[in-house]
């Protein structure tokens, strides 16, 4: 038995060893390199990506994607999990939110402050963003876009038909759904999973209970307004909406109900502004063959989400890369040219619209005045409300309603306040 | 392993060079060392790091002081929290549902099927790949084909309205109380087919004496596989009762494609919790501490089998 665990520990050595060799190889060759981890395959969104090789291949850098496999945005963060904590960085990953401040928390972000400050981006993007891109005064992620929630998409052909209008307030909405109904459309395309429930239940917060209320309730987590009479409200009102879907809706993924809209099978979908990307692709034109409107009473504010390349604490001899690509990221043209692709809006408030179609003026109009009149809000289904812990078990909470677990809105509320104090 | 390192020494003369008697003597623990090494590491020292896990403080990172068994307590909590039903309420009633019915009817459905395969059929050699083919799918293929079978606006009932039965209403994949049977319905369908090729190695290597000899003493059909038969395949039972008991338990991949966690979270097994605790929520403490239950719920049933197992070996 002794020599076994000699033998064994000889093994174990050799394959250290290996592992070791393995690791120096892959940092040597990097100097002139990107490594990018990101879960942006798609057709859309690898063109517009493409864009930023190109900025970067100008400037003589190589971009190398860091492979994941399954291609989701959960297998990329279980992916890059791994590469940290093996000290093997990428040049920069994809990011959401919170994720940023964790590893920021952790130590391994690097320092952009310097490229920061001459890029000027201080004062072009947006404060509510800085709160993620910026970890204790130093720069380390770059925002590529804003993503708003709360909107909605409606097909114009069917809208024309049933005689409908932009509804100002949720009593028009749910006025404006029941014509659809009494004329045979489907009146909400609503994808029943938890996290689109929950994107539609953000936009509801804020029309039920305003701006304010929304803050402190989806931002700021205040137990006396997560318990509110208003909160109820807004779950009632919930509750009011969903009864408008039809009966095949569970479990169906965003982008179909996107098709529901865009084939004129259902009037409107509550969805952020990637919709719009499927618009687009089926050749649609806004204004002319759907309409983006704000969620009633969201009005003058913006909820947002936004992707983030969050730049890790490399080696000195991959910083000279890693600060192109920030730049290169955060640079107006790329901002204009990616964005107009993605159906997102710049990150930095400065970009001009030209290049831009109606909605994505207005959403770029938007932000702007959101950001200065402080209107500017986090997603919480979004993860940019709370920390994932919380916004999933928010999520739990708006679907276990929706689906009947939870039977009335008083439940729903005590549920919220229980579920998010268990996922402090 | 350890016989061909004693016998060697008697066939070379013990005048030869002790240092090759030596390496055959080390040999076979060379070979077994990394196996052995990767399964140490690997398995029991991953099993310790998540049960020290399970009394952190671990968020999204692990973090390595302890705090106690505040995750557990949550658990424990959760565990009796039925209305509205926690996540950890739904996973393990679910599990429950799940696992005996999964066993219970593909042991039923696997041994029907073998019996009858066993009749002397005519085209059993094509029969056999059919009923075994599922087997070789993998569970996100299942999980994915039954999503889209069973689909009211895709599937079956679609079809069915289409030929003129438009009463018909199946609409199990989209009900909260529901859900988890189909994922029985495409867990049975997978697996039955797999316990029957078992049953049937079982049944022919029945020695046919026996057989014979209770049809002389005038046994019926019904009597003959109830009294002589079927207890005779007790161990294949036994087998086939250890392989489906850890598919069920180690359901993922066929709840997340057929399902994708279902209505409200309505079809969460143990391990989608699990899973999402740790990667989704950063809450790696209460991940760690489920995965430690459900090793505990696992050894529950191994251990006893093995235990078995082994004396009868002793005997």
């Amino acid at each position: 038995m002794r020599k076994l665990m000699t033998s064994t520990a000889i093994a174990a050595l050799a394959l250290s060893g290996l592992a070791l060799t393995g690791l120096t190889t892959t940092a040597g060759a990097a100097d002139k390199e990107v490594q990018m981890l990101h879960w942006w395959t798609s057709g859309g969104e690898a063109a517009a990506l493409n864009v930023l090789k190109q900025d970067l291949a100008k400037e003589g850098y190589a971009w190398k994607d860091v492979p994941v496999a399954g291609g989701g945005g959960d297998a990329a963060m279980t992916a890059l999990k791994a590469m940290v904590a093996a000290g093997n960085y990428p040049t920069a990953s994809q990011m959401l939110g919170y994720t940023v401040l964790d590893y920021a928390q952790a130590g391994v972000m690097g320092d952009l402050t310097e490229a920061a400050k001459k890029e000027g981006w201080d004062k072009a993007v947006p404060a509510a963003l800085q709160k993620f891109s910026v970890y204790e005064g130093k720069w380390v992620a770059a925002p590529v876009n804003v993503h708003s929630v709360n909107w909605l998409w409606i097909n114009k052909a069917v809208m024309d038909k049933i005689g409908g209008t932009q509804p100002k307030t949720f009593e028009e909405l749910i006025a404006l759904l029941d014509k659809a109904k009494a004329a045979g459309v489907t009146p909400l395309a609503l994808g029943g999973q938890s996290w689109q429930e929950a994107t539609m239940f953000d936009s509801i917060v804020e029309s039920t209970g305003g701006p304010e209320f929304y803050k402190k309730a989806f931002n700021d987590l205040d137990e006396a307004s997560l318990k509110s009479d208003t909160m109820k409200k807004a779950f009632d009102n919930l509750a009011t909406i969903v009864k408008y879907v039809d009966p095949n809706y569970s479990g169906r993924d965003w982008n179909l109900a996107t098709a529901m809209v865009i084939k004129g099978d259902a009037l409107v979908q509550v969805m952020g502004d990637w919709a719009k990307g499927e618009f687009v692709a089926a050749k649609k034109k806004p204004d002319t063959d759907f309409l983006c409107y704000r969620f009633p009473g969201t009005e003058g504010s913006v909820i947002y989400n936004s992707d983030m390349f969050g730049m890790f604490n490399v080696p000195k001899d991959r910083k000279a890369a890693q600060v192109a690509l920030a730049t290169a990221t955060l640079s107006k043209s790329f901002q204009s040219a990616f964005n107009v692709v993605k159906g997102s809006v710049p990150a930095r408030t400065d970009v001009p619209d030209t290049a831009f179609d109606a909605c994505g003026k207005k959403g770029i109009a938007d932000l702007k005045a959101a950001n200065e009149k402080g209107t500017l809000f986090g997603s919480l289904a979004q993860g940019y409300g709370a920390p994932p812990a919380i916004a999933n078990a928010y999520k739990d909470v708006v679907s276990k309603f929706v689906h009947g677990q939870i039977k009335t809105s008083e439940e729903a509320v005590t549920q919220l306040v229980q579920a998010i104090d268990d996922a402090r | 392993m350890s016989s061909v390192a004693t016998t060697e020494p008697i066939l070379t003369p013990a005048k030869s060079t002790p240092i090759r008697a030596r390496l055959q003597n080390v040999l076979p623990q060379i070979v077994l060392a990394p196996s052995f090494a990767i399964t140490v590491v690997f398995v029991y020292g991953f099993i310790a790091w998540t049960a020290y896990l399970s009394f952190t403080n671990s968020k999204t990172f692990p973090s390595y002081a302890l705090t106690g068994a505040r995750a557990y307590q949550r658990l424990w909590r959760w565990t009796f929290e039925s209305d509205p039903p926690s996540s950890w309420y739904t996973s393990i009633t679910n599990m429950a549902i799940f696992g005996f019915l999964y066993v219970g009817i593909c042991l039923a459905l696997g041994l029907f099927l073998a019996i009858l395969m066993d009749q002397k059929i005519r085209g059993e050699g094509v029969l056999r790949p059919i009923f075994l083919y599922p087997m070789a799918l993998s569970f996100i293929v299942t999980g994915v084909a039954w999503k889209w079978f069973l689909d009211p606006g895709l599937g079956l009932e679609q079809t069915l309205h289409h030929f003129g039965w438009t009463s018909f209403h199946f609409d199990w994949i989209k009900n909260k109380d529901y859900v988890i049977y189909t994922v029985v319905i495409a867990g049975v369908w997978q697996a039955s087919g797999f316990v029957m090729a078992m049953f049937l190695a079982g049944l022919r290597g029945i020695d046919s004496e026996i057989m014979k000899a209770a049809q002389i003493d005038g046994a019926t059909t019904g009597q003959l596989y109830r009294r002589i038969i079927i207890p005779l395949l007790r161990p294949v039972f036994l087998s086939a009762f250890i392989v489906l008991a850890h598919m069920a338990i180690k359901s993922y991949d066929l709840v997340v494609a057929l399902t994708s966690g279902g209505p409200g979270g309505s079809a969460w097994l143990p391990s989608n919790f699990m899973y999402e605790y740790t990667f989704k929520r950063n809450e790696m403490a209460v991940g760690s501490a489920s995965a430690i239950i459900m090793l505990m719920t696992i050894s529950a049933i191994i251990v006893p089998y093995l235990y078995s197992e082994l004396k009868e070996k002793a005997r």
